[in-house]
């Protein structure tokens, strides 16, 4: 295209600058930063590549360092996102050594692609869900009913992420045990279907939706949203299943560090960011 | 432009051009050869296909002739007046492109959501519709066509302008019967790249419109989400997509050329 000879001096400097901001930008994007303020690892360090549900972000950071802290052989490296992104990235072969995710569906997809051996993943925490709503509270929501109003702004998690497979499931429940058409005016609410649950946290924590529905353990330390509670009989129990990959580089310590997980400590950890343990005491 | 040089290139050349060449084809081939025709005709046939095509044209049709509308007066200020702060404007206007996509989609949450900004004072709702979709393409693909329209503009010399002055022509005939048709080439190549940025835009959309099935899911959202559900419609939008786009770049080559 025509971008040679005509850049006058304004504009080959206006060029420049924005080039500027180019560098600054990879630059930014570049760096690790948790990364950086560590000290560089030997080359003898193990590299565990861990992949976890995005909604495990907080609660597996925490046991990966507790897990370092024991273990200061091992690097922990943790790699986030939806569950069903990660086992289609299993699936295609990303290298990884032990797949946490947030619902059987996905890890099902992970043994099927034969990465995981069937019968090995372990449960090793639960969650529940709950409607969510800004502090403002603009659409007057006060109980799980109120979702059905006509003229509501809800945003969801797409059918595809396990919450919004969860969602649904919840939905169909409250169309048995409240009203018939309860699951058919909560969706013609529906303003957007979000590719995560963080998406549906952060729309409805500037106020943009009215509510949403997230897991309870996304509300621990999180005062920028209001709970709505949806009452036991309507919940779900949500089951986070753990494997080891069977091509894993480090098959022990891929081993060690699901033990660990399920072990009294990993449940603390867990319990802490508002998962319900494994196995209550 | 002249399209060679007089610099002789010879068999070194090609072979270290080779691996970015190869590089750059190999993942549009890989995804060519992971499709079959006859399931690509079946999957466009499905509803979440259909809708998000024609979305996707409407959207970007609509941003590309706004882009026009409202960025050729834009271009003609800056490229035509030394005021001050022109500098800074024009480096402003390219701060979208490079922008990582996200962060332009909080952007535009914050100031025209219904807390923000513009949404506060006139109660307007704009995220989750079609006018935040066209919103998200305008904010991130418009600069390249105010880029590359300034560019044409500067191409214009001096002396025609004030000639067709001398003459008697008025501003307006000036620019319309001698500006921009030396600048069109410009202008069309600043359109068309803005209509393929605007096609091929994610991260604002989907952060600043939210993805809804017909009303907000254009092809790239669809694609992304059809990745981790239905991986074969997401590769027959992906090889539709490929095809327009490569389609209208061949289009505009021939139009700028002719």
């Amino acid at each position: 295209m025509g971008v040679d000879s005509a850049y006058s001096g304004s504009e080959y400097t206006s060029m420049r600058s924005s080039i500027w901001i180019l560098i600054v930008c990879g630059l930014l994007a570049g760096c690790d930063f948790r990364k950086s303020a560590t000290p560089p690892t030997p080359d003898n360090q193990a590299k565990l590549t861990v992949f976890a549900a995005a909604s495990l972000t907080n609660a597996f950071t925490e046991i990966a360092d507790a897990f370092e802290t024991t273990n200061p052989s091992v690097q922990v490296i943790l790699h986030f996102a939806g569950s069903q992104q990660l086992a289609q990235q299993i699936k295609l072969g990303a290298p990884a050594d032990v797949f946490a995710s947030a619902n059987r569906l996905q890890m099902q997809t992970a043994i099927e692609s034969g990465r995981i051996k069937g019968g090995t993943p372990h449960a090793f925490a639960h969650n529940k869900l709950s409607a969510i709503i800004p502090p403002s509270n603009p659409a007057n929501l006060h109980t799980i009913e109120d979702l059905a109003k006509p003229g509501l702004l809800i945003v969801l998690a797409d059918i595809g992420v396990p919450i919004g497979h969860y969602t649904h499931s919840f939905l169909d429940r409250a169309a048995l045990l409240i009203e018939d058409s309860y699951k058919e005016n909560v969706l013609a609410n529906v303003a957007s279907y979000e590719q995560n649950v963080q998406a549906v946290l952060t729309k409805v924590s500037l106020g943009e939706a009215d509510a949403g529905i997230v897991y309870t353990s996304d509300l621990t330390g999180n005062p920028s949203v209001l709970p709505v509670n949806i009452p036991d009989p309507l919940n779900l129990n949500t089951v986070y299943p753990i494997a080891t990959l069977s091509d894993s580089s480090y098959p022990e310590i891929a081993q060690a560090f699901t033990v660990y997980v399920r072990s009294h400590e990993g449940q603390r950890i867990l319990a802490k960011h508002g998962f319900i343990s494994e196995d209550p005491a | 432009m002249s399209r060679r040089t007089a610099l002789r290139i010879g068999p070194s050349w090609w072979l270290m051009s080779l691996p970015l060449l190869t590089f750059l084809i190999l993942p549009l081939a890989a995804i060519l050869l992971q499709s079959r025709p006859g399931e690509i005709v079946a999957n466009l046939a499905t509803p979440t296909a259909s809708r998000a095509i024609a979305l996707s044209l409407k959207t970007s049709l609509i941003t590309v002739t706004l882009t026009v509308i409202l960025g050729t007066p834009l271009a003609l200020v800056l490229a035509r007046r030394d005021f001050p702060l022109r500098r800074t404007i024009e480096t402003l206007i390219d701060l979208p492109m490079v922008l990582p996509p996200a962060v332009a989609g909080v952007a535009l949450l914050i100031a025209f959501g219904r807390n923000g900004f513009i949404g506060e004072y006139f109660g307007l709702q704009i995220p989750f519709t079609q006018a935040a979709v066209v919103m998200a393409q305008v904010f991130v693909a418009a600069p390249l066509f105010i880029r590359s329209a300034i560019v044409g503009i500067s191409k214009v010399r001096d002396e025609l302008i004030e000639s067709a002055l001398l003459d008697g022509a008025t501003t307006w005939q000036t620019l319309r019967f001698v500006a921009l048709p030396i600048a069109r080439p410009a202008f069309i190549g600043g359109a068309v790249l803005t209509w393929a940025r605007a096609l091929g835009e994610f991260g604002a959309t989907i952060i600043f419109a939210g993805n809804f099935p017909g009303r907000t899911q254009t092809m790239p959202l669809a694609i992304y989400l059809g990745f981790e559900m239905n991986l074969d419609v997401a590769i027959a939008l992906s090889v539709i997509l490929m095809t327009t786009s490569f389609l209208v770049l061949v289009l505009v080559r021939y139009l700028m050329n002719a």
